[in-house]
């Protein structure tokens, strides 16, 4: 073999950076997202799974609705009524945005822009007594 | 026809992962077994063809030049066109690397009436290239948030920066339009132009179908058939697969197996295609040598190892045989001890 001084060296470093996630994780897989599910709810606009795979999509046709249409119009599911917001309606419930929401985004990494205008319901309350 | 095949290939494996993941048992061998076995061929693959390179000798100094090499004083030499020292090489193969100025210099010929030809700069190749490359490469560091956990501060800028323009949700990256823009501008190329159309065979299209259809794949699953992609779970399996205890959480949606069959089969292929011009672009002759082959003389590795043979050992060694034959010799035989 020619040039192992340069070669081998070479190859070395491809081989740590395509197995950087083995060095970087150190075989720990880490804690999984648990968020905290609303104490006495049970039904949410949309079944379990639909909500985990789409909740980003109905999010935003909602703030399309409500936003650029000036379509309020309240969503029913199954007998109940559920006004379209992210504070109004989800965040009734799922009353916490770091125990809930942010769990997950966390884990996989997802900035979603809700919070560059809305308010989380602790940031909504320290806002109240201030005024 | 060669095209076709390509796509033949691609949609044959695109089905074989959509109905596979569909039968019980199976996701595991689609999100367990083949991504092991792929990245441990990639892996075995890769180092053995850099060490089969690394074994060929290099007989002459070929590296090419398209500039004044180094010469007497008043000559102005061209550095990064015909290095002469290793800075020079190592800014050269630098430049390469990282902005293909050897694509800067694609020309188009074309024959007018006359006859005659004519030669004019076609930037096409190198500028969809470069967006080619540099978005498969965000694409590939992007993925990493999947294999890391915690995610990386850094990860999470690229991860905004990446999707800055916030078009729906989940926001749609610049790299991946990036990635099908360039490898459909490179794919067309080779239909269109007629002398490129000659010279490509089906593992020039196949490798750019491939790309093309795991670009198409993961675009689909991120923004459209997002039907059973849960992230958590997703994002668990491919940190499982990292630290070597891989689980499957639930029923994962089969775009996602197909594009980890796609992701698969391109790290399988990688090795054994002209793919490796990853590594192959490092061992290139042509462009890591010095131009200094009148400076230095290259010695080929391969000559035999002849020493030196001179008059007088030549001599020395059939002194005896010339005597008797009577061929005369500068040093006479020793006289012998035996007779007197």
């Amino acid at each position: 073999m020619y040039n192992k001084g340069t070669i081998i060296p070479g190859l070395m470093i491809f081989i740590v950076f395509v197995t950087f996630p083995l060095w970087y994780n150190r075989l720990s897989a880490g804690t999984v997202p648990k968020p905290d599910l609303p104490i006495g709810q049970k039904e949410c606009v949309a079944p379990v799974s639909e909500m985990r795979d789409n909740h980003m999509k109905l999010l935003n046709q909602w703030r399309d609705a409500v936003l650029r249409d000036d379509d309020r119009v309240n969503v029913k599911v199954g007998g109940k009524e559920y006004r379209k917001g992210l504070q109004t309606a989800c965040m009734q419930c799922h009353t916490d945005k770091e125990k809930f929401c942010d769990t997950c985004h966390t884990y996989a990494a997802v900035q979603p822009s809700c919070w560059d205008c809305h308010l989380t319901p602790a940031v909504a309350a320290s806002k109240k007594e201030t005024h | 026809m060669k095209y076709a095949f390509s796509f033949l290939a691609v949609i044959a494996l695109i089905l074989i992962a959509w109905a596979g993941s569909h039968i019980p048992g199976m996701p595991y061998f689609f999100g367990v077994f083949v991504p092991y076995m792929a990245i441990a061929i990639f892996l075995g693959g890769f180092v053995y063809r850099v060490v089969q390179w690394a074994k060929s000798p290099v007989p002459f100094s070929i590296q090419t030049t398209c500039g004044q090499g180094k010469s007497l004083d008043f000559i102005k030499h061209n550095r990064l066109e015909a290095p002469d020292t290793t800075a020079e090489v190592v800014a050269r193969m630098l430049l390469e690397i990282f902005t293909f100025r050897s694509l800067f210099r694609n020309t188009k010929s074309e024959l007018h009436a006359g006859p005659k030809i004519t030669y004019e700069s076609s930037k096409w190749l190198w500028l969809f290239a470069i967006i080619f490359h540099y978005s498969f490469l965000m694409v590939v560091i992007r993925h990493m948030r999947l294999f890391l956990n915690p995610v990386p501060e850094v990860l999470a800028f690229l991860d905004w920066a990446d999707s800055m323009f916030e078009i729906g949700s989940p926001s749609m990256y610049m790299t991946t339009a990036g990635l099908i823009a360039g490898v459909v501008f490179l794919f067309s190329r080779r239909l269109v132009n007629r002398h490129v159309r000659y010279i490509s065979l089906a593992n020039d299209y196949f490798p750019l179908v491939l790309i093309f259809a795991i670009g198409i794949t993961g675009a689909l699953m991120r923004h459209f058939l997002r039907g059973g992609i849960d992230i958590v779970a997703i994002k668990q399996l491919a940190v499982g697969l990292v630290t070597f205890s891989p689980v499957i959480n639930g029923e994962i949606g089969s775009i996602f197996y197909i594009h980890l069959f796609l992701v698969s089969t391109l790290l399988i292929y990688f090795p054994f295609s002209k793919l490796m011009h990853l590594g192959g672009i490092f061992l290139s002759p042509t462009r890591n040598m010095k131009n200094n082959s009148r400076a230095v003389r290259h010695i080929n590795p391969w000559n035999p190892d002849i020493q030196p043979h001179s008059y007088a050992g030549y001599e020395d060694e059939f002194r005896e045989f010339m005597v008797e034959a009577g061929i005369p010799v500068e040093k006479e035989l020793p006289a012998k001890k035996d007779e007197e």
